[in-house]
């Protein structure tokens, strides 16, 4: 692929694309809705932070390279419990596997010839559910060298709020009663009970939901280390067996 | 800095991150790189996103029944009490995550805060 506009874009375009203004539009529209719960979300991810025993940049570092909240908190929950990191990598690496699919379903609509390869490789650091759901819905109607810089835009708003809210929560669980603290920590598990709780669940999921809601505290009672892994696993694949994923036809995924 | 940001306690929690942050870009670049050559909604990933979503669950409701930290020192009704609002005002308030988040959050706080003057 060229990483130059072909010469009919550049002298007769049908739609003239601007990269710029896609890139700040999107930059604005992540301003509302999307970026203040993941704003509130992130407090509570701050917060956990301080309450693990962690430095601020832990906070930050996690943030700038996880840049996926399940999977930010899975880590920092494991390592405060003094999980080995083979249990935390594997619990990572399950939480996170969602963003295969995710990436692969966002590719085509993004792509333009205009763009050098190595660019999605580097876009894709910031695919995660808010910015990726966003970037679905928006970019059918934008022309093709605008989604990729709408994308982008959007997710540098995503980021900036959650760099800022990781540091508040953080700063907050330090300043404020520890009644506050609590209620702030008390958000990580509340707002992805909500997001599954308003999901419409095809039935392999709600499998997987109610199944891995009973075995999370009963595998952590039985082995602390790999009962999350161990419960993810056990769980998910019963519910796999269960609702017949095995037989999966295109319309059964979960 | 302080003296503390190059002990140990300061670099292992990095070097796990380094290691999660890794496997966790391998999705995302994996993901560019078979765009267009995967059947996302093969048995393999279908399995994948089953195990995903009951680890979230089964994560989710340790926090709430078997917390660590600033949670452990809560009464474990009061936590599932509070989960239980928030679910309600989030239904109330047409799925509103924010309200529902807040309520919940708000509640715990109300009943721990109830708890210490009794």
């Amino acid at each position: 692929m060229s990483d130059r506009p072909s010469p009919s874009t550049a002298i007769a375009p049908e739609v003239p694309a601007k990269p710029s203004v896609a890139y700040r539009r999107g930059l604005r529209e992540a301003f509302g809705a999307p970026s203040l719960v993941l704003f509130a979300s992130y407090l509570g991810f701050g917060a956990l932070v301080r309450d693990s025993d962690l430095h601020i940049l832990h906070g930050f570092f996690s943030t700038a390279t996880g840049w996926a909240l399940p999977g930010q908190i899975v880590l920092v929950e494991l390592y405060a419990a003094g999980a080995p990191l083979l249990a935390i990598v594997a619990a990572v690496a399950l939480t996170n596997a969602r963003l295969l699919p995710m990436t692969v379903a966002l590719l085509p609509l993004v792509r333009s010839p205009r763009w050098p390869r190595w660019l999605y490789y580097l876009a894709a650091h910031w695919i995660a559910v808010t910015g990726w759901a966003a970037a679905l819905k928006a970019c059918p109607s934008l022309p093709r060298d605008e989604r990729l810089p709408y994308f982008l835009g959007f997710s540098t708003t995503l980021w900036t709020a959650t760099f800022a809210a990781t540091g508040f929560g953080f700063w907050l669980a330090g300043s404020m009663p520890p009644l506050v603290s609590l209620g702030l920590v008390f958000l990580n598990p509340l707002y992805f009970m909500l997001i599954f709780a308003g999901d419409v669940p095809t039935r392999l999921r709600l499998y997987a939901l109610v199944l891995g809601a009973l075995a999370g505290p009963a595998f952590h009672l039985l082995d602390p280390d790999y009962g999350l892994l161990l419960a993810g696993l056990v769980a998910g694949t019963s519910a796999f067996l269960l609702g017949g994923g095995h037989r999966a036809s295109p319309g059964a995924a979960a | 800095m302080t003296s503390d940001f190059f002990a140990s306690d300061f670099w292992l929690p990095i070097g796990v991150m380094l290691v999660g942050a890794a496997v966790t870009y391998a999705w995302r670049g994996l993901g560019v790189a078979l765009s267009g050559r995967l059947d996302t909604n093969s048995p393999l990933f279908v399995w994948v996103s089953c195990v995903a979503y009951a680890l979230l669950a089964a994560l989710i409701a340790r926090m709430i029944v078997l917390p660590f930290g600033l949670l452990a020192e809560t009464e474990t009704l009061d936590r599932i009490l509070a989960a239980v609002l928030a679910l309600a005002v989030f239904f109330a308030a047409r799925r509103n995550i924010l309200l529902g988040a807040l309520a919940g959050s708000g509640s715990l706080m109300l009943l721990v805060w109830l708890r210490a003057l009794a």
